[in-house]
C-alpha cells in the first residue's frame, strides 16, 4: 500500500508545481480539482480496509475539493468579468523556484521534526508542509481575488494531508475542522470577490488597499 | 445543584438574553421582551446562588488551551461582588423597555441589548475565575462588551472618541494585568488563584504584583489620576449602559484589587497608605471635578471617581489592618468596602437612570437648561432626591451606613501609634472636606435640576417617564431605604467575606456587628427623621403667618422676574469652583463690558478633564510620532498581510526544529 500512497503524494507535489507554473486560471482550478480528488482517496488508501469513517471523510473531501467549490469558482469565472491569465506579481519562473526551494526545506524540516508515528508513508509530512508553502506562495504573488481563492484551497489541502495522519488520533476533530475551516475561507472570500466587482468594478485585491484608512 | 453552578447557569442566561433578538425584525419588540424574561430569570438565580449559604466546591475543568484551566469558585468575597453584577443589569433593561425601545432606536437597539447581557455575565466569570487565564479571558470580554456599550451612538463623534479614549485605557490596564499574571506564574508556577505565603513570593515580587494590580485594577475602578476615560464614557453612553459601568464595572476594579490583596503574604504597611492617600485625593478632587460640570451625566460619573475614591481609602485601611495585625481596622475597612460597593451600586444607578428620566423627558442633559421639573416630573424628582440625600452620605440612607463603618476604621487607626497615623488622620480630614463638598454639588444637581423655573422650552415642555423607568428606580430606592434603616442585615454576608480575606494572616476577625452600632443605627435614624420633620413643620408655621406683598413701582428691577435672573449652575458653584481652580483649570471666556449700554454678551466656560487634556493626550501624540514607522507594515495589499503570516510560521518552525 505504502508505495501507492508514495505515489499519490508525488503526484500531489508535482500538482503544485503545475499550479505554480501555470498561467491560465481554468487549468488551475482543474489541477486543484484533481489534487482535490487525490486527497479525497488518501485516507482509504493511508488507513487499509474502508470503514465507515474514512468513507465519509473521502467522500466530503472529494465533494467539496474536487467538485462543489471548483464548481462555484468556474462560475465565478463566467459571472465576473474575470481575464483568463493570471497577474503574478514575480515572474513564473521565480515561483517554480520558490516551490522547488519550499518543497526542499520541507523535506528536511520534516526529517527533522519529531516522528509522528509514520502512518502509511514517510511522505506525508513533508508533502503536506510542502503544499502549505505553496498555498503561501500563490498567496503572497498573485493579485486576483480568485487566485487568492486558490491559494487557500492548496494551503487546506496541505493541512488536510496532516489531518489524514492525525485520522487515528483524532478523527472527528481534525475532519471538521479541516472542512468546515475550508468553508469559511471560501464563504469569506466570496463575499471578497462579490464586494470588490460591485465596489470596485474590478477583481484585483490590489484595489483593496484604497481601503487602507 | 450547588450554588456555585446556579450562578454559572445565571450568568449563561446573562450572555444569552440578548442573542435571540438579534435574530428579531427590526420593527418587532418580543426581542426586547426577551431579554427582559432573561435577565431576570438570571437576577433571580445568581442572587439565589450567591445567598445561598451552601458554597459548593471549586468547579475544574481542563481545556484545550496551553495555559490555564476552567476553575470557578464561589466563595463569601465572590458573593457580595455578585450581588451587583445580576441585580443592576435586570432592573437597566425593565428600564431600558422604556428609555431604549426598540421602535425608537432602530439601528442600535439589538446590538445594545446583546452586550447589555454579555457584559455582566462575563463580569460574573470575572469574579468566580480561579485561573488566572480565565480571569483575564472573562476579563477582556467584559471590556470588549463595555466598548460596544459605550460606542452604542457611535453616528456621534463624541462617542466614538469616548470608546477610542476607554477602549486604549482598558488595554493598558488589562496589560498591566497580563504582566500582574505573568510575575505571579513565575513566582508561584501556575496560574491559579489561591493565597500564597512569604515563603513563596518575596517581598520584591510581591511588591511588583501589588503596583502593577493598583495600575490595571486602578485604571477599570478609575482611581485618580486613572480615571482618564471615565467621564466620557459615562456622559456618552445610553444612561442605564451609564448605570452598569458606574455601579458594576467600576467595582470590578475593587474586586480585582480586594482578591489579590487578600491572596499575597502580610502586606508592608505603605501599600495600605499608599491606597489611603490615592483614594483621599480621588475623593477631594472627583468631586471638585464634579462641581464644575455642566453635563448631568458627566457631573456623576465624576462624583463615581470620588465614590472610589472612599472605597479605596476603606480598602487602604483594611490593608494596614493587615500590616499592623489589627483585624478591627481590617473587617471595618473592608466591611466598609463592601457595604459601600453595595450602596453606590444602588444609588449611582438610580442618579444615573433619574438623568436618563430627565434626558428622556426633557430632551437635553445640560444642568443650565433645566430648572422647575419638580412640578413636571414629580416621580423622578422624589427618587432622584433619595439618590441624592444617599449619595451625600446622610442619614437614614444607606450612604451613611458604609461612610460611618470607614469613619470608625480610620478613627481606630488614628488613635494606634505608627506610622500610618499620618495618612489615615489626613484622610478622615479629606473624608469629611468630601462628604461636605458631596452635599454642595448634590445641591447645586437638585436644585438647578428640579427647582426654580424651567431655564429652556426644554425643560418647560418635559413630561414624566413610564412606568417601566420609573419601576427600577423605585426598586432600588427602597434598596438604598432599607440598607440604610436595617444595615444589620447585611453584617452577615460582609463578615463572612472579611473572614475569607483575612484568612490568610491566620487570627479571627472580629464581626462588623461588634465595632459598629449596627442595632441602634435605625431608633437613631427615626429620631432623627422625626426631629428634622418637627423642624421643618416648626420653619413652615413661623413663615406662613408672614403676609404676601404684592411689589409697587420700587422692585429692584425684579417687577418681572424672568427664569433667566435664577442662580445658574455655574454661579451656584462659582466659590467653590473658585477655591479650587489651581485644581481644574477652568477656560472662561468672559464678555468684556464697557460702555454704558453694553451690547448683548455671552459668558462661557468648561472645564475639561486636566489630566486627559494636558498629560495623556500629549503623551499619546509624542508616542504616535515615535511609532509613525510602524505604519510601514500597513501596506493596506492581502498579499503582504499573507506574507507576513508566512515569516511568522516559518520563523517559528525553524527557530524550534532547524536550530
Amino acid at each position: 500500500m505504502s508505495s501507492a500512497v508514495d505515489a499519490m503524494l508525488v503526484m500531489v507535489l508535482l500538482l503544485n508545481f503545475f499550479v505554480l507554473g501555470s498561467s491560465r486560471i481554468r487549468s488551475i482550478i482543474y489541477t486543484v480539482a484533481g489534487q482535490g480528488v487525490l486527497l479525497g482517496l488518501l485516507p482509504v488508501m493511508v488507513h487499509e480496509g474502508i470503514g465507515l469513517r474514512q468513507a465519509v471523510v473521502s467522500v466530503g473531501a472529494i465533494g467539496l475539493k474536487a467538485v462543489i467549490i471548483p464548481r462555484m469558482l468556474m462560475r465565478a469565472m463566467t459571472d465576473l468579468p474575470i481575464r483568463r491569465e493570471i497577474q503574478p506579481l514575480i515572474g513564473f519562473r521565480t515561483s517554480l523556484l520558490l516551490g522547488a526551494v519550499a518543497t526542499a526545506a520541507s523535506m528536511g524540516l520534516a526529517a527533522r521534526l519529531p516522528t509522528l508515528g509514520s502512518a502509511g508513508s514517510q511522505l506525508l509530512v513533508p508533502a503536506s508542509l510542502a503544499t502549505i508553502l505553496t498555498g503561501f506562495i500563490i498567496l503572497t504573488t498573485r493579485i486576483k481575488a480568485i487566485t487568492q481563492v486558490l491559494g487557500y484551497l492548496i494551503l487546506e489541502n496541505g493541512v488536510f494531508i496532516f489531518g489524514v495522519l492525525l485520522l487515528e488520533a483524532m478523527p472527528f476533530l481534525v475532519e471538521v475542522g479541516v472542512l468546515l475551516d475550508l468553508f469559511v475561507a471560501i464563504f469569506v472570500m466570496g463575499i471578497i470577490i462579490n464586494h470588490i466587482s460591485r465596489e470596485f468594478s474590478s477583481v484585483s485585491t490590489e484595489r483593496l488597499s484604497t481601503l487602507k484608512e | 445543584m450547588t450554588s456555585t453552578q446556579l450562578i454559572l447557569v445565571a450568568a449563561g442566561l446573562l450572555a444569552g438574553s440578548g442573542v435571540p433578538g438579534l435574530f428579531a425584525d427590526r420593527r418587532a419588540r418580543w426581542g426586547e421582551w426577551v431579554a427582559v424574561i432573561a435577565t431576570s430569570a438570571a437576577a433571580i438565580a445568581g442572587l439565589l446562588g450567591a445567598l445561598l449559604p451552601d458554597a459548593g466546591p471549586s468547579l475544574r475543568m481542563s481545556w484545550g488551551l496551553p495555559w490555564g484551566r476552567f476553575d470557578v469558585a464561589a466563595d463569601a468575597v465572590s458573593r457580595v461582588f455578585l450581588l451587583p453584577v445580576f441585580l443592576i443589569p435586570a432592573l437597566g433593561t425593565i428600564y431600558g423597555l422604556g428609555y431604549w425601545s426598540q421602535l425608537e432606536h432602530i439601528a442600535n437597539g439589538r446590538k445594545l441589548r446583546f452586550f447589555y447581557g454579555l457584559m455582566p455575565a462575563a463580569m460574573a466569570v470575572v469574579i468566580l475565575a480561579r485561573d488566572g487565564a480565565l480571569f483575564l479571558m472573562a476579563w477582556e470580554v467584559m471590556a470588549i462588551s463595555a466598548f460596544f456599550l459605550v460606542t452604542t451612538e457611535d453616528d456621534k463623534r463624541e462617542t466614538r472618541k469616548a470608546g477610542w479614549v476607554y477602549f486604549v485605557a482598558t488595554h493598558v490596564g488589562t496589560l498591566s494585568l497580563f504582566a500582574m499574571f505573568a510575575v505571579l506564574r513565575l513566582a508561584t508556577g501556575s496560574f491559579t488563584l489561591a493565597p500564597t505565603d512569604g515563603a513563596v513570593l518575596d517581598p520584591s515580587i510581591s511588591r511588583a504584583v501589588f503596583i502593577l494590580a493598583v495600575a490595571g485594577f486602578g485604571l477599570k475602578a478609575g482611581l485618580m489620576p486613572l480615571h482618564v476615560w471615565l467621564p466620557a464614557a459615562h456622559a456618552n453612553a445610553p444612561s442605564h449602559v451609564s448605570a452598569v459601568l458606574s455601579g458594576v464595572m467600576l467595582k470590578m476594579g475593587i474586586y480585582g484589587l480586594v482578591r489579590i490583596t487578600g491572596l499575597l503574604p502580610a502586606s508592608p504597611a505603605w501599600w495600605g497608605a499608599m491606597l489611603v492617600a490615592a483614594g483621599a485625593v480621588s475623593a477631594v478632587i472627583g468631586l471638585v471635578f464634579a462641581l464644575a460640570q455642566h453635563d448631568l451625566k458627566r457631573l456623576l460619573a465624576y462624583s463615581s471617581i470620588e465614590n472610589i475614591g472612599i472605597i479605596t481609602v476603606g480598602l487602604g485601611l483594611a490593608l494596614l489592618g493587615r500590616s499592623a495585625n489589627q483585624p478591627a481596622w481590617a473587617a471595618l475597612g473592608l466591611g466598609g468596602v463592601i457595604l459601600h460597593v453595595w450602596n453606590h451600586c444602588l444609588f449611582k444607578p438610580l442618579l444615573f437612570f433619574g438623568a436618563g428620566s430627565i434626558q428622556h423627558g426633557a430632551g437635553t442633559r445640560r444642568i443650565e437648561r433645566l430648572g422647575g421639573l419638580a412640578r413636571r416630573m414629580p416621580r423622578t424628582t422624589g427618587l432622584f432626591l433619595v439618590g441624592s440625600i444617599a449619595i451625600c452620605a446622610l442619614p437614614p440612607l444607606n450612604g451613611f451606613v458604609s461612610e460611618l463603618l470607614i469613619y470608625l476604621g480610620l478613627f481606630r487607626a488614628v488613635g494606634a501609634p505608627g506610622a500610618s497615623q499620618l495618612a489615615t488622620a489626613a484622610a478622615v480630614a479629606a473624608l469629611a472636606f468630601a462628604g461636605g463638598l458631596a452635599a454642595a454639588v448634590f445641591a447645586k444637581l437638585f436644585g438647578m435640576a428640579f427647582l426654580g423655573e424651567p431655564r429652556s422650552d426644554h425643560a418647560i415642555h418635559a413630561h414624566e417617564s413610564p412606568a417601566t423607568m420609573i419601576g427600577p428606580m423605585t426598586v432600588m430606592a427602597g434598596l438604598c431605604v432599607a440598607i440604610g434603616m436595617f444595615p444589620g442585615i447585611t453584617a452577615p454576608l460582609i463578615d463572612r467575606a472579611v473572614a475569607v480575606w483575612w484568612s490568610p494572616i491566620g487570627s479571627q476577625a472580629p464581626s462588623v456587628r461588634g465595632l459598629a452600632p449596627f442595632d441602634w443605627l435605625p431608633f437613631t435614624s427615626l429620631v432623627l427623621l422625626v426631629l428634622s420633620g418637627a423642624g421643618f413643620l416648626a420653619l413652615r408655621r413661623a413663615l406662613s403667618p408672614a403676609p404676601v406683598q404684592r411689589p409697587g413701582t420700587w422692585d429692584c428691577g425684579y417687577g418681572a422676574p424672568s427664569p433667566r435672573m435664577q442662580y445658574t449652575g455655574s454661579s451656584f458653584g462659582q466659590l467653590l469652583g473658585a477655591l479650587f481652580a489651581w485644581a481644574t483649570c477652568p477656560r472662561a471666556r468672559r464678555p468684556r463690558m464697557g460702555a454704558l449700554f453694553p451690547k448683548e454678551a455671552r459668558f462661557r466656560s468648561n472645564v475639561p478633564d486636566i489630566v486627559l487634556e494636558r498629560a495623556v493626550l500629549p503623551l499619546v501624540r509624542v508616542a504616535a510620532d515615535f511609532l509613525r514607522w510602524a505604519r510601514l507594515l500597513q501596506q493596506g495589499q492581502i498579499q503582504v498581510y499573507v506574507l507576513y503570516i508566512l515569516l511568522t510560521v516559518l520563523v517559528l518552525f525553524i527557530s524550534m526544529y532547524a536550530v
